[in-house]
């Protein structure tokens, strides 16, 4: 048996325990050594997934663990927007005094829970990734224990994340039942031999669906993500919206195209009816909201419609259209939270659409920012945007689903009301208030290697599309 | 054979109906209670699959250590149970339906049909110097050792989680300093006062 292919998590974990005693020994002004250190892990465990992005395909730790091309690439990319999630939320959390390594240490154990579930060839070996992360996640949101706000977010995302598990751990058992086991190769084969084992296995799939279109926070499984996206604090918003979108991406990979991939023609139709109303419900409710942080999140479901279509494609394009989408889309997601942390102060949260008026006038570099990622998210090129919803709606043509790309278009053109609505608020009005804005150091550089790289990647998508496509072959 | 259907039921209907009190009762400690006796049961059932070990680790885990520490937090905290119970009455035909709707599906999926005894062959029985111990033992840090190791790091987080959102140090808690007590000093707590002796009055 060999351990190398699971250096990443094996390194995490060590670190991350390192961190958390070496944290103990800390004092306040000292804290940002722990900020440090989980900065640096993150950076070499990239390092070391990204070297580990040309091996050959291996299933070790008697096939629970996988370590593939595909789970080399989400994981480097899992780390790199963890990176810059930390990046976003040091000067937010120092100035509401919850500066802690506790942060770090569950954003971390966190991480290992996505990496998990990237690698994960057994059911068990999902469920638990799953909840490492969930679990850690629900701890995050809590942090700011004076605000009932995220007590009360927490209190949603726990209860309802438990039974979104507790479906998930419904469809595994029934699988395991039908199939006799929890090995994803095995149940594979086994679903692909003639039987009579037809109807449980549709009933197992309902309920794994309806696991995971929780967890991406996909129509009509949707109530919590708006909640705890404007109950959190900001850098745990801005945590749980990106990273955890490509671990569940991973995850829809593993349980539906490696383990149920011959029930195609059922999961498809499933999708099908979760991405349409996640595009609708998406960008129809995120018009009404005046929180930038809900309208986010609205603008989280309907990404996810999209990031949906690419994988019911059911083809390999499909796949890596989706991929390239997910790790696109965290990449967009911490700039645009990352830009109300930019702009709150201690004692304030800039979480109004209000509070983006005038933004130019008062920095004219970040609204050029901000107005790269919005033009992004709503698919203008020639920002990323625009690629990755291009790359899914031509996996989608290619199938023949057209009616579906052209739902897709119709209420992506709606939803581009939203981002421009906030163009026109930096552009066009008045600041409302004239308090200038002091930007820590590393805030301003993750703030502008963040929008440069939507707008570097929108104009040589190539490279990463390519990446995309050769660890899926 | 028949004696341990008997058996079987009458777990199986004890279980339901603590299961179903659980979330009926008014009491919350009620409700802790009728949990523990459907573990009980559920142990009892667990034993008659053979899974000794599983069902006493139940009794000893869950009720023994689990229930026993959730009745103590029921019992301490003050919980008012009717506005609890308020949308109650409003919901209850919807959620009816809902679980009337889903045991129907799962009935017809889960029944005798495709897990009776023609689709799943009969686990053969062991004799009695069989211990699934063992074979648990074998298996767990085995073939089993990376879900093993993942769950040890679930618990690590909730002991971290747990101290990181309930441990405070508040200004306004008074706490004796074991330190600063054996250190100090006469001249700490006892001031002497120079005075002169007063005339006697009159």
């Amino acid at each position: 048996m060999t351990f190398a292919p699971l250096a990443t998590e094996i390194f995490l974990l060590s670190m991350a325990c390192i961190i958390l005693i070496v944290d103990v020994f800390l004092r306040d002004e000292r804290r940002v050594l722990s900020y440090a250190l989980a900065q640096l892990t993150l950076l070499a465990g990239a390092l070391i997934s990204w070297s580990m992005l040309g091996n050959e395909t291996q299933v070790v730790l008697h096939g629970t663990f996988v370590s593939d091309p595909m789970a080399a690439l989400l994981k480097t990319s899992i780390l790199l927007v963890t990176v810059g999630v930390f990046m976003y939320s040091r000067s937010y959390l120092v100035e509401r005094d919850i500066f802690r390594g506790e942060f770090y240490v569950l954003g971390l154990f966190a991480v290992l829970g996505m990496l998990v579930l990237v690698s994960a060839h057994s059911l068990l070996t999902i469920y638990l990734g799953l909840e490492l992360l969930s679990l850690s996640l629900y701890a995050l949101v809590a942090f700011q224990r004076d605000s009932a706000a995220a007590s009360e977010a927490a209190m949603k995302y726990f209860v309802l994340g438990a039974l979104a598990s507790g479906m998930l751990l419904y469809g595994i058992s029934m699988l395991y039942g039908a199939t006799g086991s929890l090995d994803i190769g095995e149940v594979a084969e086994a679903i692909a031999l003639p039987g009579e084992q037809g109807i449980i296995l549709v009933f197992a799939l309902c309920f794994i669906v309806v696991g995971l279109a929780f967890k991406f926070g996909a129509v009509p499984f949707h109530m919590w993500v708006p909640d705890v996206y404007h109950g959190a604090p900001t850098p745990v918003t801005l945590f749980i919206g990106s990273a955890p979108k490509i671990a569940a991406f991973a995850m829809a990979m593993r349980l539906l195209t490696e383990a149920l991939g011959g029930l195609y023609g059922s999961w498809q139709d499933m999708l099908t009816i979760l991405a349409v109303l996640s595009l609708v419900i998406g960008n129809v409710i995120a018009i009404a909201q005046t929180n930038i942080k809900r309208m986010l999140a609205y603008s989280t479901i309907a990404h996810v419609g999209f990031l949906l279509l690419g994988l019911l494609a059911g083809t390999t394009e499909g796949f890596s259209a989706s991929m390239f989408y997910a790790i696109t889309y965290a990449l967009m997601a911490i700039g645009g939270f990352g830009m109300v942390i930019l702009l709150s102060r201690a004692g304030f949260e800039a979480d109004r659409l209000d509070d983006f008026k005038g933004l130019n006038d008062r920095s004219p570099w970040f609204a050029f920012m901000m107005l790269i990622l919005m033009l992004s998210m709503a698919g203008v090129p020639p920002t990323v945007g625009f690629y990755a919803k291009l790359a899914v709606l031509q996996a989608v043509i290619h199938v023949d689903m057209v009616w579906l790309a052209v739902v897709a278009v119709f209420f992506s053109i709606i939803g581009a009301f939203y981002y421009i609505r906030i163009v026109k608020l930096m552009y066009f009005d008045a600041p409302e208030g004239d308090a200038p804005l002091a930007v820590s150091p590393d805030m301003q550089i993750a703030m502008s290697l963040n929008g440069l790289a939507v707008l570097t990647l929108g104009i040589f998508p190539g490279g990463l599309m390519a990446v995309c496509n050769a660890v899926l072959s | 054979m028949g004696f341990e259907r008997f058996v079987f039921y009458v777990f199986a209907v004890i279980l339901v109906y603590a299961a179903a009190r659980v979330i009926t009762v008014r009491n919350p400690v009620h409700a802790v209670l009728h949990l523990v006796l459907a573990f009980f049961t559920c142990a009892g059932l667990w034993l008659l699959l053979e899974a000794e070990f599983l069902a006493i680790t139940l009794v000893l885990v869950y009720v023994g250590a689990v229930m026993v520490l959730f009745l103590f937090v029921v019992m301490m905290l003050d919980i008012n149970v009717s506005p609890l119970r308020e949308g109650f009455v409003k919901y209850l035909p919807m959620g009816f339906v809902v679980a009337l709707l889903i045991f129907a599906e799962m009935f017809m999926v889960l029944g005798v049909k495709n897990f009776g005894a023609q689709a799943v062959a009969i686990p053969e029985r062991h004799g009695a110097d069989y211990s699934n111990t063992r074979e648990i033992g074998n298996v767990l840090y085995t073939d089993y050792v990376y879900p093993f190791e993942i769950a040890s790091v679930i618990l690590l987080v909730a002991i971290i989680a747990a101290i990181a959102l309930t441990m405070r140090r508040r200004p306004d808690t008074r706490s004796q300093d074991p330190v600063a007590q054996v250190a100090v000093r006469r001249e700490d707590r006892v001031r002497l006062v120079k005075m002169k002796t007063e005339e006697k009055s009159g």
